[in-house]
């Protein structure tokens, strides 16, 4: 635990977990989905649909889907700032069964057409955790720069992008393999210590068995709202 | 990470560097960060507890509307010199009550440890600061101080009201600010750590019960509590009066007492006040949907 994640985050209120936590899920889902949000569905699921609207968690989310950071003061006026830019959003409750009280689920669809849809909790103190991606299991903070790889689950897609990550100069932090079944659908989830660069990305796109490429930078955004 | 208040006071009296230092230095290393960006960084913290007291707003109101203009009320009752608690606790119940409603209206704080405890910590400090002219190095030092404190009750036990209940969040911010205040005054890292013990121990066992599970009531005035008490324990360390449990024993009695409480009573928003009758019919009247 860091000095400041006991004096601080500098935030708005009320809630570390319902409020700070819920702009966390909504930056880090604009960041995974790679492009400009034209609409979002968002899901409260738990202690989120019991709680959310009392907490602003509704607001924090979407300030969260339009870059607001945690101590941003425009997050309760979030849902106006969405209609200037044009994000198109609806909230409604969901049971998602045993996930965690805290959570909730986003449809993204960006204005290039891509699609995302992500299951994320709140965790407690302000941090949070990725728990689906596109229907598949995946456990991540966002904490680290993330590459999160979905392919066909056949013999060397992991060769391939662990083999770039070393031409790179990245090293591994964490990675984790989820399958669906035997020759389905596979992720693997890869945790960086550097961020992976573009064109890197862009190649593995490109790559037989390879499905779809999403990728957590942590470097600072060019553009804010 | 500190686990034990003891090892600081040992480390103090061993070599000489404050209680505040050490603290200081040991994340550094753990962060991989300069001494230099860190304190810039609590600097930074103690600013924006200022703002968070002064861009207070008597004209918001909660999202359940339960919460909002007291701490205006509060400030006319003691601009008036009806206060019989004088100046300073005036000054800081005030305070703690302001930042507080700000927080659950949506305005920007510091979460100390929590953001349903961040009244009491900056309430304390900022009152303090205000009385005795202290410089604002003096006051980062202080942060260091608290921030040591819940580090240890951090990793000895809990701060959240959903592990441990409100004496995790409350008692917690109220053994931190008791710890920096007792800094300020002067005091040595044996009495940080008994003032710490202090208001730890007047706040055992107190449950997290907020009622529709909003951090609104009772959450806003317990920061006014938990910072009065921060003030006795400083006051009762100063003058040399010791607890009689060490204050590490104490964390291991709060962590005990917080693993015992039932679910109902750990911000759930389902035992306590919030199950009151008249806490279900605040639940009730508020529309909770999409």
């Amino acid at each position: 635990m860091n000095l400041l994640d006991i004096i601080g985050p500098v935030m708005v209120g009320p809630s570390s977990s319902h409020t700070a936590g819920a702009v966390k899920i909504g930056n880090i889902c604009r960041k995974l989905l790679g492009d400009t949000i034209k609409s979002a569905e968002i899901f409260f699921h738990g202690s989120f649909q019991a709680t959310g609207k009392g907490h602003g968690t509704d607001k924090a989310i979407v300030a969260g889907l339009l870059g607001c950071a945690v101590d941003d003061i425009r997050i309760p006026d979030s849902f106006e700032l969405a209609a200037r830019q044009g994000l198109e959003f609806r909230i409604r409750g969901i049971d998602l069964g045993e996930a965690h009280p805290n959570s909730v689920k986003i449809n993204l669809t960006g204005v290039t057409g891509k699609k995302l849809e992500i299951i994320a909790a709140s965790i407690g103190g302000g941090r949070i955790q990725i728990h689906e991606i596109d229907g598949l299991t995946v456990n991540f903070s966002g904490d680290y720069p993330t590459l999160i790889v979905q392919n066909l689950d056949q013999p060397g897609h992991i060769m391939d992008v662990t083999s770039m990550l070393a031409h790179k100069s990245v090293n591994i932090a964490e990675m984790q393999l989820y399958r669906e079944n035997r020759g389905g659908n596979a992720v693997m989830v890869i945790e960086c210590d550097q961020e992976v660069p573009k064109d890197s990305i862009k190649w593995l796109e490109h790559l037989e068995g390879i499905i779809k490429v999403t990728y957590l930078s942590l470097a600072e955004e060019e553009a804010h709202v | 990470m500190y686990k034990a208040l003891e090892d600081l006071i040992r480390e103090e009296q061993s070599s000489g560097i404050p209680f505040w230092k050490l603290v200081q230095k040991d994340d550094c290393k753990e962060q991989n960060k300069s001494e230099e960006q860190s304190f810039q960084e609590m600097q930074y913290i103690y600013r924006s507890m200022r703002s968070s007291f002064e861009e207070y707003d008597a004209k918001l109101l909660s999202a359940s509307g339960l919460v909002g203009g007291e701490g205006a009320r509060l400030q006319k009752w003691r601009e008036a010199g009806k206060m019989v608690s004088g100046e300073f606790i005036s000054s800081v119940m005030e305070k703690a009550l302001k930042i507080s409603e700000s927080n659950a209206c949506m305005k920007r704080i510091v979460a100390a440890p929590t953001a349903g405890s961040c009244g009491v910590v900056a309430a304390v400090f900022l009152g303090i600061q205000e009385k005795e002219q202290i410089s604002e190095e003096k006051m980062a030092e202080a942060l260091y101080v608290a921030a040591g404190i819940g580090g240890v009750i951090a990793s000895r036990a809990f701060l959240s009201g959903a592990a441990g209940g409100c004496q995790a969040e409350i008692g917690s911010a109220s053994a931190m600010a008791a710890g920096g205040l007792v800094y300020l005054l002067g005091g040595d890292a044996e009495g940080i750590a008994n003032a710490a013990a202090l208001a730890l121990k007047n706040l055992l066992g107190l449950a997290c019960d907020p009622v529709a599970g909003l951090v609104e009531v009772p959450c806003v005035k317990r920061n006014v509590m938990g910072a009065v008490n921060a003030i006795t324990s400083a006051e009762l360390t100063m003058a040399g009066i010791r607890s009689k449990i060490p204050p590490d024993e104490v964390i291991d009695a709060m962590r005990f007492i917080g693993r015992g409480m039932s679910e109902e009573i750990r911000e759930t928003g389902k035992g306590g006040l919030a199950g009151t009758q008249t806490g279900i019919h605040y639940r009730e009247s508020m529309s909770q949907s999409w």
